[in-house]
């Protein structure tokens, strides 16, 4: 009922782990996959080791979550002593990548390629990193990123992850498109703060951060259903998905498959559970039998 | 106080009510107001502009609580300036708790016996503390019949924890051991407990980030010490490959228990 295909790879379900939650190790995507994900993404990688920012990096509350983590990660080089390969794992596993420059996008596109990912994710879009020019805003940079990218990662497909910090994510969305994008990812987080007043002070030590969960949900499923309207290649909706109906709304606007994040704050390693069960049960009830019948439903 | 003991997982602010020197380079810093949780949970502490850290909660009082430490890295330094009125961020409490059975032993290993010291407060049970000098003893007076063991012979019995805990294992039917302290010591205190057939319940350490299970920092194996953990049992630690052995820095990069510790410092 659930099962779908993306870019060739054939799901069990269409709930993709996000980027960022769990996945640093290969063990806990393992662990996210032997608990219901269709597939799941890695934590991003670029062409160094990074330690990220410092705590607090994330707090959560009733329907919102920020976080300013700054990318750490061990770099692609030491992921590939870590983690051997990416296609001996039950589920499928995605590979994020990043660089500081286009040419080490294509570096770390190659490594990452290497370890044979079912596919690969690229994170133009984190709204707190110290690029000298915002690539997730420029057309013409998302067109030398997805190029350079394509160019190194071989038969492997590539999506483009979008922030939705801009005006014109369909445009943004058609451009990577135009340079050979298999797939598109939106959203990542929103840019965002929070003050303790008692102290007056930022609670994020990096002050400004990404906004997810379910206060998040609206722009992306706006996001998602603009970029429906003017690209082919397939959409993963992601954005504050943390029920069946939030997923099937997310699908109505045009998402292939749908991203899951901070859904695991909410409800643990059952989120994926929660979510497939839900959207079955939701499934039953109208009658419908297979995801393609509803998707891009809200722009009929 | 945290209502009912409920999780809160954006900072409360709590004033400081008083910071006590416990030993050399160690301290606790109080709060005033009550906080409930379990024996074995933990807080994420903020400092204003400097980090936020995981925090045993040490003592739990009517009207106020604490958390010890080592004065080791820029975040205890600065945690051992705090003066009485100073506001501290807390969020938790986190993490899972000790089981609390009956004839058991109480294993703490230098600072580590912070994170059993409620578990002490709250039942009758044999405690050895092991520290490498008789500076660096905890809560001597707290706990007054501890058994003690330090590495150069200023205090107690010259030697190891395992040895005062082999000694008890072989004189008292134990139900259970429960232990904290660096993860060498917690591995050798497994192995005896393997060896007398006990059950032991172990405290882990791992760099953290969120406290709640996301992040993903913090796993050891396939589980996530902030979350499953902090606290194992002797079925789950018999079967990590990485206990003893690996653990993750902050880039998420797996090093050594050895590297791991000389960064931690």
């Amino acid at each position: 009922m659930l099962s779908t295909t993306l870019c060739g790879m054939k799901l069990r379900n269409p709930t993709i782990l996000a980027s960022g939650i769990l996945g640093v190790t290969k063990e806990s995507a393992a662990k996210v996959g032997r608990m219901g994900a269709g597939a799941v993404t890695l934590k991003s990688l670029c062409h160094e080791e990074r330690k990220g920012n410092p705590n607090p990096t994330m707090f959560g509350r009733k329907g919102q979550f920020l976080n300013a983590v700054g990318l750490p990660g061990q770099g692609i080089d030491n992921a590939i002593d870590d983690f051997k390969k990416l296609n001996d794992l039950d589920v499928p596993v995605i590979g994020s990548i990043f660089g500081y420059t286009i040419e080490q996008f294509g570096e770390v596109a190659k490594k990452m390629a290497s370890l044979k990912p079912a596919m690969i994710e690229v994170d133009i879009s984190c709204p707190h990193m110290e690029y000298s020019k915002p690539f997730y805003a420029d057309e013409d940079s998302i067109e030398k990123i997805t190029k350079m990218v394509k160019k190194n990662s071989g038969k492997i497909p590539v999506s483009i992850k979008l922030s939705p910090n801009v005006h014109n994510i369909a445009d943004l969305a058609r451009a990577a498109e135009k340079a050979g994008a298999d797939c598109i990812t939106a959203i990542n987080t929103a840019s965002a703060m929070k003050i303790n007043i008692e102290t007056g002070k930022p609670i994020l030590a990096n002050r400004i951060g990404g906004l997810s969960g379910p206060a998040l949900r609206p722009i992306a499923v706006r996001c998602v259903y603009e970029i429906y309207e003017k690209v082919k290649i397939p959409i993963i909706g992601t954005g504050g998905v943390t029920t069946g109906e939030d997923a099937i709304e997310m699908i109505m606007a045009g998402a292939a498959a749908v991203g899951v994040g901070t859904a695991f704050y909410y409800n643990g390693l059952e989120a994926m559970k929660k979510i497939t069960s839900e959207m079955e049960a939701w499934m039953k009830k109208h009658k419908v039998k297979t995801l393609s019948e509803i998707r891009g439903k809200a722009h009929e | 106080m945290n209502k009912c003991g409920l999780r809160n997982d954006i900072p409360q602010i709590y004033e400081v009510s008083r910071v006590e020197k416990e030993g050399k380079d160690l301290f606790t810093v109080f709060l005033k107001g009550q906080f409930l949780c379990k024996p074995g949970q933990f807080v994420m502490v903020w400092l204003p502009r400097v980090d936020e850290k995981p925090m045993a909660v040490s003592y739990l009082g009517k009207d106020e609580f604490g958390f010890t430490f080592h004065t080791l890295g820029t975040f205890t330094q600065e945690c051992s300036k705090v003066k009485k009125g100073d506001k501290i961020g807390i969020r938790g409490p986190y993490g899972n708790w000790f089981s609390q059975e009956k004839n058991s032993v109480i294993v703490g290993g230098g600072v580590g016996l912070s994170s059993v010291s409620t578990l002490i407060d709250g039942m009758k049970a044999t405690v050895i503390h092991g520290a490498r000098d008789k500076d660096h003893l905890l809560y001597t007076k707290r706990f007054k019949d501890m058994i003690i063991c330090t590495d150069d012979g200023s205090a107690g019995t010259k030697g190891f924890v395992t040895l005062a805990l082999e000694e008890v294992l072989e004189k008292k039917r134990t139900k259970k051991v429960y232990c904290c302290g660096p993860e060498i010591m917690m591995k050798k205190v497994l192995e005896l407990c393997n060896k007398y057939h006990v059950d032991c319940e172990a405290s882990l350490e791992r760099y953290m980030k969120c406290g709640f299970g996301v992040c993903g920092a913090c796993m050891i194996d396939d589980k996530v010490v902030c979350k499953e953990g902090p606290i194992f049992s002797s079925k789950e630690l018999n079967t990590m490959k990485e206990f003893g052995e690996y653990a993750r820095i902050k880039t998420g990069r797996k090093v050594t228990l050895q590297e791991y510790s000389a960064w931690r410092g």
